[in-house]
């Protein structure tokens, strides 16, 4: 029973990784660009949000409407200003110019909020459980993670599919030049997908906090999983992105259940696995959309 | 004062220099071709109209405003629209899609979806299937239609009867009348030199970089044309 319980437990912790997932998937997408810092700017939001709750007493969900928009203005911003440079110059630069952010943003974390593990405290959900079985319990915020990754993963391909802004965003990842040519303005275009990417990154670091403690060098760690999660889902698949994600989160929680030291390595033997066997990931479109 | 006037207009790759002062005007409603051989600087025109390329020297006035310095999204504003050489439809979005994207300027005029699909039947069998699987003339037809979504004041066509079937060419070229009728200028470039003299009303050759000849098709004997493309 304790191996049932790993598994749910697992596909639920995937809500958390297809949510930190999505926008490094949107922006590789659009832009083929590797957004190296997205790990460290979701431990960002978490940092804000946590400035929005001690200066308000609020409850950490309630942040969420103004980290969001906040991520979202800055994604715009960090496009348009610095990003924008670098994307017509093959992809080294954008790589070196987000491994910058990267650093950069980590020591500003710690010199501001210093090293110390800090976490969201949203109060009773955090422990609330349904309890199938004796052994098998559902804990109720991370069924409310996976629903809201969902949730933000069914929105994003609702604009995908049926929006004129997700048709110019499409037309863009497919031909970039062809895209001028019929009137997109394509910076404009790349600095409104880091901004959705950047809103997700928020939403995931928010639950991230309430999940977990995170400190300020705990970026990169989150970009893997979101890396591995993408891959494994197939790279410009949005559903796939969450069942990567979920294949992520239940290997990590079966090799818990073998040894907590297995834990995180488990996780990376799974991404090998899936990699040996479907090299372009489990559910990779077909045809033309290929990285 | 005509809808385009190209004045004595320059580019270089690099060192190399792709055009020589380059002159060339079009009126709207009129249909213009640029005719020459491979690598004589025909597509470089057009990029540079359509804001693709940046032009060295010279002067891009449409409808009487200068526009070299404008980015291209700015000038599909404007209504000049290029369908570019290889076609370059969105080959994961649908046709339909295809046409819609088409229209992100939103400028007002005549060519909406079911303009197009009655301009190109053959489109209209096919307007949910994704444009990768398309055939040559199909995805040529649609990447003709996404410029005429804009509803253009000026249609720039780059090659578009090449690696096409004959019969497909003719279809394609059919429907130029209807869209000048509306009043859009059309400038077009061709290798098919007979193509070329029985589409447009002024016929411009260029030579390495250089403007070779231009004139009516009518005016312009076989002799001087063959000059003019091959340079002997």
């Amino acid at each position: 029973m304790d191996w049932v319980n790993a598994v749910v437990q697992g596909l639920l912790l995937g809500g958390l990784y297809a949510l930190l997932a999505t926008g490094l998937s949107l922006v590789f997408g659009v832009m083929r660009m590797v957004n190296l810092a997205h790990g460290d700017l979701s431990i960002l939001a978490a940092y804000l949000a946590l400035v929005v709750v001690s200066a308000t007493g609020l409850n950490p969900f309630l942040a969420i409407p103004v980290v969001v928009p906040a991520m979202m203005i800055g994604g715009y911003l960090l496009q348009r200003l610095l990003l924008n440079r670098s994307v017509d110059h093959g992809p080294m630069s954008p790589l070196l110019i987000t491994f910058g952010l990267s650093v950069i943003i980590q020591n500003v974390l710690l010199d501001v909020f210093s090293a110390d593990s800090r976490g969201l405290d949203a109060g009773q959900i955090e422990n609330a459980s349904i309890h199938l079985t004796d052994a098998i319990g559902i804990g109720v915020f991370p069924s409310v993670t996976l629903l809201v990754a969902i949730g933000v993963l069914g929105g994003l391909a609702l604009l995908l599919a049926r929006t004129q802004l997700g048709r110019a965003i499409r037309a863009t990842s497919d031909d970039h030049t062809a895209a001028r040519l019929v009137g997109i303005d394509n910076r404009h275009l790349y600095a409104v997908a880091l901004a959705i990417a950047l809103g997700t990154a928020a939403i995931a670091g928010v639950f991230l906090g309430i999940r977990t403690t995170f400190g300020p060098s705990d970026g990169p760690i989150q970009l893997i999983s979101a890396f591995e999660a993408v891959i494994m889902g197939g790279l410009g698949s949005l559903w796939g992105t969450l069942v990567g994600g979920m294949t992520l989160g239940v290997a990590q929680a079966l090799g818990a259940q073998i040894s907590p030291s297995f834990q995180l390595l488990a996780g990376h033997l799974a991404f090998l696995a899936v990699l040996i066997v479907r090299p372009h990931g489990l559910f990779a479109p077909s045809g033309a959309r290929q990285a | 004062m005509s809808l385009l006037e190209v004045e004595t207009v320059s580019s270089f790759y690099g060192d190399f220099q792709a055009l020589y002062d380059v002159s060339l005007a079009v009126d709207a409603g009129e249909t213009v071709a640029i005719i020459g051989a491979n690598g004589a600087g025909k597509s470089t025109l057009l990029n540079i109209i359509a804001g693709l390329f940046p032009n060295r020297g010279g002067a891009i006035h449409f409808d009487g405003s200068l526009i070299d310095r404008l980015p291209t999204h700015l000038r599909v504003e404007l209504g000049i629209s290029l369908v570019p050489e290889g076609r370059r439809v969105f080959p994961s979005l649908t046709v339909r899609e295809n046409l819609l994207v088409g229209a992100y300027r939103k400028r007002p005029g005549p060519w909406d979806v079911p303009a197009v699909l009655a301009l190109f039947p053959l489109l209209s069998f096919r307007s949910d299937q994704r444009a990768a699987v398309l055939s040559g003339g199909e995805q040529q037809a649609l990447a003709i239609g996404r410029a005429l979504m804009s509803n253009p004041r000026l249609l720039l066509l780059d090659e578009v009867s090449l690696g096409l079937a004959p019969v497909v060419v003719g279809q394609v070229y059919a429907a130029i009348p209807a869209i000048a009728a509306a009043g859009t200028g059309v400038l077009l470039v061709e290798q098919n030199i007979e193509q070329a003299l029985a589409a447009a009303k002024r016929v411009s050759c260029l030579l390495e970089g250089r403007i070779a000849l231009t004139g009516s098709p009518s005016e312009l004997s076989r002799d001087a044309i063959v000059t003019a493309y091959f340079g002997i």
